[in-house]
């Protein structure tokens, strides 16, 4: 009894073994991601509607519409805007609370945990409470900035702060993130190098950041502005929820101008092609990411 | 003139005394090994010295004069640490600079790229370059200078540490365990390397080891620490010949002193030598003051246990009876009854017995303890 089916087992058993522990994951991943993903480029190729039972393939029309409507790339440039202030906004946040909270000698358990908290929170909530916040006459900031003196403007709805706005809300749910990070980057930093820095003279602040801190901090850094830059590309919920895009696609997002396009026009179609484009934009800071810290995994 | 005293110096962790109250003077141009087991304060002693720790009680006095409120950078010592924590992200050459840079470049010339182009830079650079390949060539990095610490071998890395320090030209070489990373092989190179470096230098060299073999051969003195006091200091001989404590004789010496408690000497049938003191508790006696001789001969006996045969000698462990420990006993290697399972006498030299009373303090009253017949 054993001969037979031993037989069979060593030639398809091993094999076959394998296959069958893959396949839920397998099954899973096509069926969650890479079908879904097959599905866009699909419908990028057609006009389908959603709701409609029938669709036509019309080729790369949809693309070519695409780039030559100007609301899509002031949303693409609205979106560049946003990174290039969040990115930064959150790195320096980050890093600046980070080496402040490692200097302090107590309550730094209670510092990381508060400043994590916006990280935690459900963007769209918060939204709703910035929101208010920003309320022209009524709100927290207008208010606070009117007994400094300064008369505070319609953020959310003037043209020119709108996407100003979104980016500090950005800056602030975010910048938790990249100081937890650097909190554990900054601990990885051997001590001795501070000791020998400061037998070598280099003892005061600025001197510690530029040669031991923020050298030993580099991989961090470049893990950290890369994750933000992700996520940047990635906001929606504040959008969503506080201007729509608007007034006058002044923050109108990639992602936001994805949803419209596909759920509140339903020109289905139209948005594969949009998502074929942000998909692509995201692979290629993906594989930046990934060769970036390939070439500087480890000091000595 | 650097020589360092010290004077008293307490420091405590929270609860824990971590070094009581010791006193030391280092001369001038010396060459002093603080040694210990780990945990005895002796690298808190030497972070003391640097600056890089304020001690809670006492003074550091560098060249006479008191140096508790100065900054290391202020107090001309130079430290090799034994991680050697050269700056993973600069060259050789950045490494051994960074001293001098900060030193004679202002703040605005040391900004990351504005700096070097501000008028001074180049004749700064320039010295500081030539200064940098002497130490290399004296070092025999001076091919390394290009590389980052990385790209290093450990005993490289070992030379740039030490180039760091010696660039700065200071006072006080400080080093704490700088040979404990590197291979058994490479250890005992840099040690001839430290040693012709002191002698050519001249500075004055405080050296942390917890391997007593490096102490003895480095060192003009030693300084024995243990639980964060000041035992015994004096040159390697007498601390191997004559120490305080009994814990200083088991510290130094390679293999291990032995040390018998007159409760077993006694216990096992033999006499104690005549001239022995009252107070005394334990005798110690080194490996090559013990000879082999025939079982019933000699003042101990026991049963070989093993055989080490490094060659040149050959030491035996001894077994005494009941279980009262053993003797190790430095033997030539043309001596016979040298198999294990062999039934042995141990002649003792009289002169080089040791006592030592209950608190590990030694006695000298009965300096000579007449042989038995």
């Amino acid at each position: 009894m054993a001969a037979p089916t031993a037989r069979i087992a060593k030639r398809s058993g091993e094999h076959g073994l394998g296959w069958l522990a893959v396949s839920p994951a397998l099954l899973l991943l096509i069926g969650l991601l890479f079908g879904p993903v097959a599905a866009v480029l699909l419908f990028s190729l057609t006009d389908w509607q959603l709701g409609s039972f029938t669709f036509h393939f019309i080729g790369p029309a949809n693309f070519r519409t695409l780039f030559t409507d100007p609301t899509f790339w002031k949303a693409l440039s609205n979106t560049l805007i946003y990174a290039a202030i969040v990115v930064p906004g959150t790195v320096l946040l980050g890093l600046v609370v980070a080496l402040l909270i490692e200097s302090s000698p107590g309550l730094r358990g209670f510092y990381r945990a508060a400043h994590f908290l916006p990280v935690m929170s459900t963007m769209s909530a918060m939204a709703i409470v910035w929101g208010t916040m920003l309320h022209p006459t009524i709100g927290l900031v207008n208010r606070a900035l009117g007994v400094m003196g300064i008369s505070g403007v319609n953020w959310l709805r003037d043209e020119r702060t709108a996407l100003l706005a979104l980016a500090l809300i950005g800056i602030w749910q975010g910048f938790g993130f990249a100081m937890v990070l650097f909190v554990s980057g900054l601990k990885a930093v051997p001590q001795q190098l501070y000791d020998a820095a400061a037998v070598d003279g280099a003892d005061g602040v600025l001197d510690r950041l530029r040669v031991v801190t923020l050298p030993m901090l580099g991989p961090v850094t470049m893990f950290v502005v890369i994750l933000t830059a992700k996520r940047s590309f990635e906001v929606f919920d504040s959008v969503r929820v506080l201007t729509q895009g608007g007034p006058n696609y002044a923050s109108e997002v990639l992602l936001h101008r994805l949803y419209t396009e596909s759920f509140d026009f339903l020109r289905m179609g139209y948005g594969a092609a949009l998502t074929v484009v942000y998909l692509a934009i995201v692979v290629l800071l993906t594989l930046t990411q990934a060769r970036l810290l390939e070439r500087r995994v480890h000091y000595s | 003139m650097a020589e360092i005293e010290l004077r008293h110096i307490e420091k405590s962790y929270g609860e824990t005394a971590v070094v009581k109250g010791v006193s030391l003077n280092i001369r001038d141009g010396e060459f002093l090994t603080l040694v210990g087991p780990s945990g005895c304060g002796k690298s808190t002693l030497l972070r003391i010295i640097a600056g890089l720790e304020a001690q809670d009680g006492g003074e550091v006095l560098v060249g006479g004069r008191c140096v508790n409120d100065k900054r290391p950078k202020e107090r001309d010592v130079a430290m090799v640490f034994q991680s050697y924590a050269l700056y993973p992200h600069l060259s050789v050459f950045d490494n051994l600079a960074l001293p001098l840079r900060t030193r004679r470049l202002s703040f605005a010339q040391r900004l990351p790229f504005v700096g070097r182009a501000l008028p001074g830079c180049g004749g700064i650079e320039k010295t500081i370059r030539a200064e940098i390949e002497q130490a290399a060539s004296m070092l025999d990095i001076g091919h390394l200078l290009h590389r980052k610490p990385g790209q290093l071998s450990g005993g490289q890395r070992q030379r740039v540490a030490l180039g760091r320090a010696m660039v700065r030209d200071p006072a006080v070489f400080l080093m704490d365990e700088p040979l404990s990373n590197l291979d058994a092989k490479l250890r005992v190179q840099m040690r001839a390397e430290i040693i012709a470096l002191h002698r050519r230098l001249g500075v004055t060299f405080v050296y942390v080891t917890h391997d007593q073999a490096e102490a003895m051969t480095m060192s003009d003195r030693v300084a024995v620490m243990m639980g964060g006091e000041l035992l015994q200091v004096g040159r390697p001989e007498r601390l191997y010949r004559d120490p305080e404590d009994l814990r200083v004789a088991e510290m130094i010496g390679s293999p291990k002193i032995n040390v018998v408690s007159c409760a077993d000497w006694t216990a096992l049938g033999a006499s104690l030598p005549r001239g022995v003191d009252g107070n005394t508790t334990h005798l110690a006696f080194r490996p090559e003051a013990v000879g082999i001789a025939a079982p019933g001969d000699g003042r101990l006996s026991g049963v070989v246990a093993s055989v080490e045969n490094l060659g040149s000698d050959i030491f035996l462990n001894v077994a005494l009876g009941d279980g009262r420990g053993t003797v190790v006993v430095r033997t030539h290697p043309d001596v016979s009854r040298s198999e294990p399972g062999r039934a042995v006498g141990l002649q003792i030299d009289p002169a080089c017995l040791l006592q030592f009373d209950g608190a590990g303090m030694r006695l000298r009253q009965a300096e000579k303890i007449e042989a038995a017949a």
